[in-house]
């Protein structure tokens, strides 16, 4: 069995330091050196704790990685997915050869081509001819190889015209296509693809994700995949792995590892509930926000959220003032921060409701099918009277939408509408 | 069963772990940089390669001006012009070797940081690139030497130590790059280093016989200046070439043996440090 595995990671852990490289390094460096000679580990290796962001940190020193293990089969499509800072960079960078591992080992047969970014090493002053050669022998490339190639490089970057012309005269989408088109045309037996590559337009990153499956299918080729974009992941992987505070928490088949990732790891997504200080960018002598929270109908606050889910926003705040009435006002923005829709509590709250003082929660709920599986931010307005605005919250919330769980895999992520009312249609046939 | 792996990574690499082999096999991958770095440095200028003449031909005027006239530093009856190409431009690939590869891994961080080849090639390329300027910058002092070799009666005199040549170059190489790759190393940690560096250098100049003749230093002083291994090799190469210096075989086995000490110490240090400078550039 062991002659199929193309990658065997075992008790693979990386430290950090923490904080800023300079001060006090001289005497840890001595401190460690002493402890070398007499044949000790390196004291600050005990001390490293769990990488988890949201703690107060409490030594210098971090574990990004902790015990991590695992096995590649060839031909294998491995999705690494995990939220941001759990550590998948870090392996990325531990695979490809760009730092070593404080402690366990990575094996690997074949050459290993990392793609943690697109045309890396390319010069502006030099023409796509010059680059494409330069790029390649970085990437690992023989110059005889690529010379093989260059049509063929040419023909899918679609730059023949500009062949002689220094890159610096291309647009920017003109460069990616370039350094995509050498990678493209890598051959090594593991490849390492980093979420970058999904940047980009739609037609790119159709051919990107096109090219890689190409490449998993016609060869025994071993891809690496990395990405928080689940979507790309399903489409592409055959198995997944899931990074959780610089460990493995999950490993095996790709719609449960999603399902874990979505169910515990992930933040985007994730139902949310802020609690507010008095401070004054929310209170002031009106009100007083105390809270506002997003989550789907029925469910606990830290849950995803889902297309086909109703999803409800509730505010909680105090009113201080008799004389006028105060009604929220929710103004919903894309990701882009466009203003899409408002919702007042004026429609449908009473003003006598809207002028009594005290403590109050307002809640509204939004119909399943609305929201498109994107991201959105929310403005919070309290308005007097229906005329001024006594407190503005900018951004009070931000929160992901993820799609309906049977179609996952037809999710790509951006270019989409951010809502999808589903109002009735009425069909007539005459004939 | 016993498996074998074409790639093996492990926390730690036996401090003499070097993978010549790896270098080996990227070498197109090294004349590519050094490529780019000839190509890239005069593009969009009129004057191209010209410009590799321009910068020690006005050093040369100014030396002879300062160095000369003004302060009438000896120049053991060579013409004033030839003696000061002389030592500028052999000092000139030492100097650029040198500060060209100290900076190797923070300038390179960006690409060091995406893709892993072996981290050598990139002072190599450094080292090579500069060979070529300094080819260029030896036909300038080749005319030179030729019009006062034939046209003008003066104390120069050629000897057969001119085979010495090569020799002398591939030890200001291999001493450029290897202090070059001692600062590169330890520089990703402590960047005070980089500012002793830019004065440093220049500094060392005025310690090394490159504008007066070694011949100039009083007796009691020459020792001082004879533990710079530079001296060596630049007095050396003004022997083979005018005739005049202080030419010594011990100071030249001496200098043989600096260099490839600090050579095979930037080597190794090098090596170490490439493991992990992304944890700490």
């Amino acid at each position: 069995m062991s002659k199929d595995i193309a990658i065997k990671i075992e008790n693979l852990s990386k430290l950090y330091r923490l904080g800023e490289i300079g001060t006090g390094t001289l005497s840890h460096d001595l401190n460690r050196a002493f402890a070398k000679l007499r044949g000790k580990d390196d004291p600050y290796s005990m001390v490293g704790q769990v990488n988890d962001r949201t703690q107060a940190a409490d030594s210098d020193y971090v574990w990004a990685l902790k015990d991590v293990g695992f096995e590649v089969r060839k031909g294998e499509v491995l999705g690494i997915v995990g939220k941001n800072g759990a550590g998948k960079s870090t392996l990325l960078k531990l695979i490809s050869q760009i730092t070593s591992p404080t402690t366990g080992s990575i094996k690997a047969k074949g050459r290993i081509a990392s793609l943690l970014e697109v045309g890396t090493g390319m010069h502006p002053e030099m023409t796509a001819r010059e680059n494409i050669f330069l790029n390649g022998a970085i990437l690992g490339m023989k110059k005889k190889e690529i010379a093989a190639k260059f049509d063929e490089i040419i023909d899918f970057a679609g730059c023949r015209m500009y062949v002689d012309t220094p890159i610096k005269r291309f647009s920017s989408g003109m460069r990616v296509r370039l350094g995509f088109a050498v990678a493209a045309f890598l051959e090594p037996e593991i490849l390492i693809v980093d979420e970058v590559l999904a940047v980009g337009d739609a037609e790119f990153q159709k051919k990107a994700i096109g090219k890689m499956k190409d490449i998993s299918e016609a060869g025994h080729r071993t891809v690496l995949f990395v990405s928080h974009n689940m979507a790309s992941v399903k489409s592409l992987c055959t198995r997944a792995v899931v990074l959780e505070n610089g460990s493995i928490t999950f490993d095996g088949d790709v719609d449960a590892a999603l399902q874990h990732y979505l169910s515990h790891g992930a933040t985007d997504g994730v139902a949310e509930h802020k609690i507010f200080e008095t401070d004054k960018n929310t209170a002031n002598e009106q009100v007083e926000l105390q809270s506002i929270g997003v989550r789907s109908k029925g469910k606990e606050y830290g849950d995803p959220m889902r297309v086909d889910e109703e999803i409800e926003i509730q505010i909680r705040f105090m009113k201080k003032v008799p004389e006028n009435t105060i009604h929220t006002t929710l103004q919903v923005k894309d990701e882009s921060g466009n203003y899409i829709f408002s919702l007042s509590s004026a429609s449908t709250v009473a003003d006598q409701e809207a002028k009594a003082t005290g403590a109050k929660t307002f809640t509204v709920t939004i119909p399943s099918n609305f929201f498109n599986s994107t991201s959105f931010y929310v403005n919070l307005l309290f308005v007097q009277d229906g005329k001024t605005i006594a407190l503005r919250v900018e951004d009070v919330l931000k929160f992901d939408i993820l799609p309906k769980q049977a179609k996952l895999g037809e999710f790509m992520g951006k270019g989409k509408v951010p809502i999808i009312p589903q109002f009735p249609w009425q069909t007539d046939t005459k004939n | 069963m016993k498996e074998e792996w074409d790639i093996v990574l492990k926390p730690k690499r036996n401090l003499f772990d070097i993978n010549l082999k790896q270098v080996y096999d990227y070498r197109d991958l090294l004349f590519l940089f050094v490529k780019r770095d000839v190509v890239t440095t005069y593009k969009q200028t009129i004057l191209g390669p010209v410009w590799f003449f321009v910068q020690p031909i006005l050093t040369v005027v100014i030396y002879v001006f300062i160095f000369g006239k003004v302060a009438k530093i000896s120049t053991d009856n060579i013409p004033m012009p030839l003696f000061y190409v002389s030592g500028i431009v052999l000092w000139n690939y030492f100097s650029s070797c040198f500060n060209q590869t100290a900076d190797t891994f923070a300038k390179n961080a960006n690409l060091f940081g995406k893709v892993f080849f072996p981290r050598l090639i990139v002072p190599l390329s450094v080292v090579i690139s500069n060979l070529i300027k300094f080819a260029i910058q030896f036909v300038l002092f080749a005319g030179i030497y030729c019009y006062y070799l034939f046209f003008e009666k003066t104390a120069i005199q050629p000897s057969l130590l001119i085979f010495l040549f090569p020799l002398l170059v591939i030890m200001m190489a291999g001493m450029g790059l290897g202090f070059g790759l001692i600062f590169s190393s330890l520089t990703t940690k402590y960047k005070d280093l980089k500012f002793l560096l830019q004065f440093g250098v220049q500094l060392l100049m005025y310690a090394t016989p490159v504008i007066y003749p070694l011949s100039t230093i009083p007796e009691n002083y020459q020792f001082l200046f004879k533990l710079n291994p530079l001296t060596h090799i630049i007095e050396t190469f003004k022997t083979a070439f005018l005739g005049s210096g202080t030419l010594s075989w011990e100071g030249l086995l001496y200098a043989f043996g600096f260099t490839v000490v600090v050579l095979a110490l930037g080597v190794i240090i090098f090596n170490k440090t490439e493991q992990t400078f992304m944890d700490t550039v």
